[in-house]
């Protein structure tokens, strides 16, 4: 009886969390270039670096736990992924209701929406983080082409 | 209406609905759980936290090199503890001018009054001990007094569970304040209270203490965590617990 509980619960933990990042990947090398960006009118029109987002890839960070993780806060059309939050609002359809540099501005840093917000930073200047892990230093929890790969993907959504 | 306004609008709409009240009311951790974790909270002989309470009730009759027990003075299985002042722990100490937890107090005796062997605050005995002194108390109100000395300790505490943390820069109110019954990737968050700790985390598949429940939270957040012992996990604690007062003791709570 216990024994059937606890391989339950073991099979349902292993499909929800480890949200535990995959620090190892990008650890050895040093950061990439933080490249700043300007808000106009609650946007960011250029892209950043004027680098070119792919969907495809977007997509893919965004469901990734060791990623984007946004399923764990908002629900997203990727059928393949059981698990979401709703912390956020459904994301669904987002592309057809905001212009790209308004959603590349949510991605990158949603406090400029909302002070007291939950949703993480993606790609607030590092120096102004508090105590990030020391492999992660210098470093933004998404880099630029990811950010811009997430942005194609949300405008994507029609 | 200029763009700016309608802007202005939309936004503290958002922040209205995705905002709910500041948790007036403590609520365990177990109200939000999965009927099955429950059931296996409650079920004393299935409750895999039971392994580490049990392993602390040994170590709590073994004597120490100098041949006494935590037993000799406090009876067999504690029985000459106060069950009452468990729940009131962190407690300040005249002597020490700190706030002592209860893991602390528990290694003074093992350490100095018995005379060791000296057991570190992140050992795994340090805390089965905890968890079995602790679990000698389950059901007791918890009741910490946050006034006088403890009061810039309790203040440090609360600071820290307000502060932003690592590459997620996101503070633990936040989410434990502001969005308690909400899904997190198919989680559901709960207030972050301390009452069921020393408890089992199913995800980590063993028992944990608050400082390391502190740890996982803030290594989520790709923060560095800070040493289990350290003054900013006691100062965590002191406020956590007292931000628990109300609540009874669970240890040992099954968790996520
Ligand atoms: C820990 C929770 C959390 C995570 C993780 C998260 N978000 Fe959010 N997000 C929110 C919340 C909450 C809001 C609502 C506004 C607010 O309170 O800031 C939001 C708002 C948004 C919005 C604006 C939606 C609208 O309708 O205006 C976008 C776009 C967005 N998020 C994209 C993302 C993307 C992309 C990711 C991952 C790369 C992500 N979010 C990860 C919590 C989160
Ligand atoms: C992004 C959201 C988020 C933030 C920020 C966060 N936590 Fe948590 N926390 C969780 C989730 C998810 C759980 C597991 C579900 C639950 O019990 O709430 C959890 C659980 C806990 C628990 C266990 C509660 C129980 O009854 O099992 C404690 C204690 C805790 N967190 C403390 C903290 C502290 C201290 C901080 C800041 C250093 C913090 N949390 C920041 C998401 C968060």
């Amino acid at each position: 009886m216990q024994l059937i509980h606890l391989f339950r619960l073991a099979l349902l933990s292993l499909a929800i969390l480890s949200v535990t990042p995959a620090f190892a990947a990008d650890a050895e090398s040093t950061p990439p270039p933080y490249y700043k960006w300007k808000i106009e009118n609650y946007a960011i029109n250029s892209p950043l670096n004027n680098l070119i987002g792919d969907a495809k890839r977007g997509q893919e960070i965004a469901g990734n736990q060791s990623r984007g993780n946004c399923l764990a806060c908002h629900l997203l059309p990727i059928p393949e992924e059981q698990f979401f939050g709703n912390l956020g609002p459904p994301l669904t359809g987002i592309g057809s209701r905001q212009s790209v540099g308004m959603i590349r501005l949510h991605v990158v840093d949603q406090s400029r929406f909302n002070p007291e917000t939950v949703m993480p930073g993606y790609y607030r200047p590092p120096s102004q983080l508090n105590r990030v892990a020391k492999e992660l230093e210098g470093r933004t929890w998404l880099n630029a082409q990811e950010i811009e790969d997430v942005v194609a993907y949300l405008a994507s959504l029609k | 209406m200029s763009t700016q306004s309608i802007f202005c609008f939309l936004i503290s709409a958002l922040m209205l609905s995705f905002t709910p009240a500041h948790a007036e009311k403590p609520v365990s951790g177990y109200d939000y759980l999965l009927p099955e974790m429950q059931e296996m909270q409650d079920d004393e002989f299935g409750n895999p936290g039971m392994i580490a309470v049990d392993a602390g009730a040994a170590l709590f009759s073994k004597p120490g090199e100098n041949n006494k027990s935590c037993a000799s003075c406090h009876g067999d299985g504690g029985s000459k503890l106060d069950i009452k002042n468990i729940a009131r722990y962190p407690v300040y100490s005249i002597e020490l001018k700190k706030p002592m937890t209860l893991r602390g107090q528990i290694l003074i005796c093992q350490n100095e009054r018995i005379g060791g062997p000296a057991l570190e605050y992140a050992s795994e005995k340090a805390l089965q001990l905890e968890a079995f002194v602790r679990r000698l108390a389950v059901g007791e109100t918890i009741n910490v007094d946050v006034s006088g000395a403890m009061s810039p300790y309790y203040d440090a505490g609360k600071k820290l569970f307000h502060t932003r943390w690592g590459q997620v820069d996101i503070a633990c109110h936040q989410c434990h304040d502001y969005h308690a019954g909400r899904t997190f990737r198919g989680q559901i968050l709960s207030q972050g209270q301390s009452n069921g700790f020393p408890g089992y985390r199913y995800t980590a598949g063993k028992v944990v203490g608050t400082h390391e429940r502190i740890t996982g939270c803030l290594t989520n957040l790709r923060a560095e965590p800070y040493p289990i012992g350290s003054e900013e996990y006691i100062n965590f604690e002191v406020y956590m617990n007292a931000r628990s007062n109300g609540l009874q003791i669970e240890t040992p709570g099954i968790r996520y």
